[in-house]
């Protein structure tokens, strides 16, 4: 039984349609990573999730319950760190991570200070003098020091250094390795592809593309950079190929990973000095479905496929 | 490049981000002002009724402390006693929280850092904060002064009572910029800022209550502390009686001084640095805290200590002064018409001790609003979502909530219920009796409290976006109501509106337990529908 499953979900906020049909699955054991820019309706499902906010329609299942009607019962099995972390001024760190444990129903004592060296948090300072990242790391140590089944993740490391980000990395792996499932809401790709086994993009309040990292580069086109002895001609009628360009006396170009054979099977015809190719990378994979949105939202819903 | 580059353009800023804010200080204490002087012009309109006053005013030890000295028997003087306390507070208060606005706050933020990224000098951000609150209070009384002189005072009069009060802002600002390099956090530097004019005060009731009368007139001459305290340099400039305009040499020092020394902290501090320590707290929470109840009790435990505290000290002085009612009263027939008016009844010591009551209680109600309404603030936040993001559901955390402001409500009435009796009862010799018998009568308001309790958790949970506007809106309809219902015979069906209206007016009137009962039962569905309403709803909303 999946840990989240969610179909067809709509959210609308007055006349915006937050989440437009939206479908996610996080199976057993599984770090799953939730892509896409601010404004997509990351934070919506999330927080439908945890039965903060009500569905307009569709289906969604939470550890085997409905998130609305049974949130407390689920909020013992799941841990949540938001994305932006406040904290009573007046508490200090320390006591905001136990009473968050506390309220969530026990927290493992040894992990909690664990946590606090490895993270190297001060836990007697007041919340107030806090800074955005040990704000994140306050809320970090209470979820992860809690035993739980689920631990939903809202970019939990936007304000955390590199190193801080290497030992979330640690932490992560950890809870899944003791067989825990996360999702992971995040705009750092290098640490999704790090950590996620199965990823989901979203745009606009829908799933544009959702599977592991290897089936979307293979769904994803190649970029492939060419020199031949003899001048390349007949790339454009071949199928498969596109944004074929001059680059520094090679051509560059991209190629729909079916096709990649007939292409080699053209570029011999040329005598191949030398070949890269390189499959996309996530950031690659991502800006497909974004690019457009970042030059002004032209009309075509990219990534369709 | 100087230290000052940029200077004006923070001044524009800080016009621009408080507009609202400096319209409503700048305009509302003239306003203030002149309703408060006509009201005392009304109360006292000729030289008889002013002479009782002036005499209670002097021989008074409660009048003395919370008045200040009376200056003389002109009308304006009589006004600046009952106005100047009031106003001085104000305008210490407002040039308080408004230098450390803009200065500490920005600090705290980090916009100060932005800031002083760009061509901005060292003392820029200070200057402008400096310059911005200063130039209110100048404005503030110089319109405080024409609304005077409108309500028909004496115009030099008018001016030094208004340049006092003023000069109060002025020297405020000056110790706002010191404790402002003082402290890392902007709640650190209110706080430090705030407790000075609680000393201020105090030193200034002190030196007024220790004051000897001035042979053959009807004056008070203050003692020593009177004149360590800025709120006490304001009554030494005697307007209406004489005005010693040297007095007002006092703040401008004090301002000068402060600026100096907070120029001189912020050549030798970093940004965002204090230089108090920022104070720990414990690694690890005691159990205690470790609920919903015990998170509520920490967060509201230091607003409901100062509650406490001003509670205490207004119904002792309310009390003791009970006993000078009746003196009071036999030179005013006025006033004696305002008494019954609020209290009711027909014992006049009874209606007064009973309109104390009330007023407690209408204050009591910015009590239990303030402690609801921090839910919405926790909403606004974004900590609600993390809280109901744990195994705590919305009806318990709200309940705590409403629990919490209730139990508050009920500790403090009690408490303004027992110290005005002790305070009446030590005047009379019978503390013990007048305590019980006031406390009893205290908890009597109990039920309309309950009301506004239940309308704040209505509007939170039906109308979030507008709870915290509404619920101080309507206790302020509630407040004018109760105060100028019956003044401006306001028809019984507008009265019937509030809570208050409702409540048996003991000791004044008889216990009544009909009404009580119905508006516990009316604070019972306005609870349950907001709770109703605040679990169907989408958080944050």
């Amino acid at each position: 039984m999946s840990v989240i499953s969610i179909e067809n979900l709509v959210k609308t906020f007055g006349g915006v349609r937050a989440l437009d049909g939206l479908d996610l699955r996080v199976e057993p054991g599984e770090v799953h990573g939730f892509l896409g820019p601010n404004g997509s309706g990351k934070s919506t499902t999330i927080r439908i999730l945890l039965g903060l906010l009500r569905r307009d329609s569709g289906q969604v299942r939470l550890l085997g319950g409905d998130p609305w009607r049974d949130a407390v019962a689920l909020h013992r099995r799941l841990a949540y760190v938001p994305g932006d972390v406040n904290l009573w001024p007046n508490l200090s760190g320390g006591e905001a991570i136990d009473l968050f444990g506390a309220l969530r129903g026990g927290l493992d004592q040894r992990r909690r200070d664990e946590l606090l060296d490895r993270f190297d948090l001060d836990p007697t300072k007041k919340c107030r003098t806090y800074s955005k990242g040990n704000r994140q790391k306050v809320a970090i140590v209470a979820a992860f020091a809690s035993d739980v089944e689920l631990y939903v993740l809202d970019e939990p490391t936007s304000g955390l250094d590199p190193l801080m980000e290497a030992v979330f990395q640690e932490e992560v792996r950890q809870l899944t390795g003791a067989g825990a499932s996360v999702l992971l809401s995040s705009h750092v790709l290098a640490e999704v592809e790090a950590l996620c086994d199965r990823v989901s993009i979203i745009r606009e309040g829908r799933v544009v593309e959702a599977g592991t990292l290897t089936e979307l580069r293979h769904l994803a086109r190649t970029t492939v950079t060419v020199e031949t002895v003899h001048p390349l001609t007949g790339l454009d009628d071949l199928p498969g190929v596109h944004e074929v360009r001059p680059v520094d006396g090679r051509v560059r170009l991209e190629v729909e990973p079916a096709h990649l054979d007939s292409l080699l099977a053209h570029l011999v015809r040329f005598e191949v000095r030398a070949l890269t190719s390189a499959p996309p990378t996530l950031e690659e994979l991502f800006l497909r479905h974004y690019g457009d949105t970042a030059n002004g939202r032209s009309a075509s819903v990219g990534g369709t496929r | 490049m100087s230290g000052f580059t940029g200077t004006s353009r923070l001044v524009r800023l800080a016009l621009r981000r408080d507009r609202v804010r400096l319209a409503i200080w700048v305009l509302g204490t003239p306003l203030i002002g002149y309703a408060l002087a006509e009201s005392v012009a009304g109360l006292y309109p000729n030289k008889q009724t002013r002479l009782g006053y002036a005499e209670t005013a002097v021989t008074s030890v409660v009048a003395r402390a919370f008045n200040g000295p009376i200056a003389g028997t002109e009308l304006g003087a009589v006004v600046v006693t009952e106005t100047y306390l009031t106003l001085a507070l104000l305008s210490a208060l407002l040039s308080t929280f408004a230098v450390i606005r803009h200065t500490r706050q920005n600090e705290e933020t980090g916009r100060a850092e932005l800031l002083g990224a760009s061509p901005v000098g060292r003392y820029a951000l200070l200057t402008a904060a400096l310059v911005v609150v200063v130039g209110a209070n100048v404005l503030a009384a110089g319109l405080l002064a024409a609304a005077f002189v409108g309500a028909g005072l004496p115009v030099a009069g008018s001016m030094a009572a208004a340049a006092a009060i003023g000069g109060v802002g002025v020297a405020f600002t000056g110790v706002a910029a010191v404790t402002a390099q003082l402290t890392v956090t902007s709640r650190g530097g209110n706080a430090l800022a705030a407790a000075t004019v609680g000393v201020a005060f105090l030193l200034r009731a002190a030196g007024d209550v220790l004051g000897e009368r001035e042979a053959g007139g009807v004056r008070l001459d203050s003692a020593w502390p009177t004149w360590l305290s800025p709120l006490g340099w304001g009554t030494q400039v005697r307007a209406f009686g004489g005005e010693r305009w040297w007095a007002l040499a006092l703040p401008v020092t004090l301002l000068v001084v402060g600026v100096a020394v907070a120029f001189a902290l912020a050549e030798r501090r970093d940004v965002g640095a204090g230089l108090l320590a920022a104070r720990r707290g414990p690694a690890r929470a005691t159990a205690g805290l470790l609920s919903p109840v015990g998170l509520t009790w920490r967060l509201n435990r230091g607003a409901l200590a100062g509650w406490a505290v001003a509670v205490a000290v207004l119904g002792l002085s309310m009390g003791v002064a009970g006993h000078e009612v009746d003196a009071m009263i036999a030179d005013n027939p006025q006033a004696a018409q305002a008494i019954a008016q609020l209290g009711g009844g027909s014992e006049l010591v009874d209606a007064y001790l009973a309109a104390m009551l009330g007023l407690f209680a209408l204050t009591i109600g910015a009590y239990v609003v303030q402690a609801l309404l921090r839910t919405r603030n926790d909403e606004s936040d974004g900590v609600l979502e993390a809280l109901l993001a744990t195994a705590v559901s919305r009806t318990r955390w709200l309940g705590t909530q409403v629990l919490g402001a209730v139990l508050g409500a009920l500790a403090l009435m009690l408490l303004a219920g027992v110290t005005t009796g002790l305070g009446y009862g030590l005047s009379v010799g019978e503390p013990i009796g007048w305590a019980a018998e006031l406390g009893k009568a205290a908890l009597v308001r109990m039920p309309a409290l309950l009301v506004v309790a239940g309308v704040v958790a209505v509007l939170f949970g039906a109308l979030p976006r507008w709870s915290i506007a509404l619920s101080w809106a309507l206790l302020i309809v509630f407040l004018l109501l109760g105060q100028l219902g019956a003044v401006l015979d306001l028809p019984q069906a507008a009265l019937n509106l509030s809570p208050y209206t409702h409540v048996p007016s003991v000791p004044a009137a008889d216990l009544a337990l009909l009404p009580l009962a119905a508006l516990t039962a009316v604070a019972a569905a306005l609870l349950l529908t907001g709770l109703v309403t605040f679990r169907r709803r989408d958080t944050p909303s």
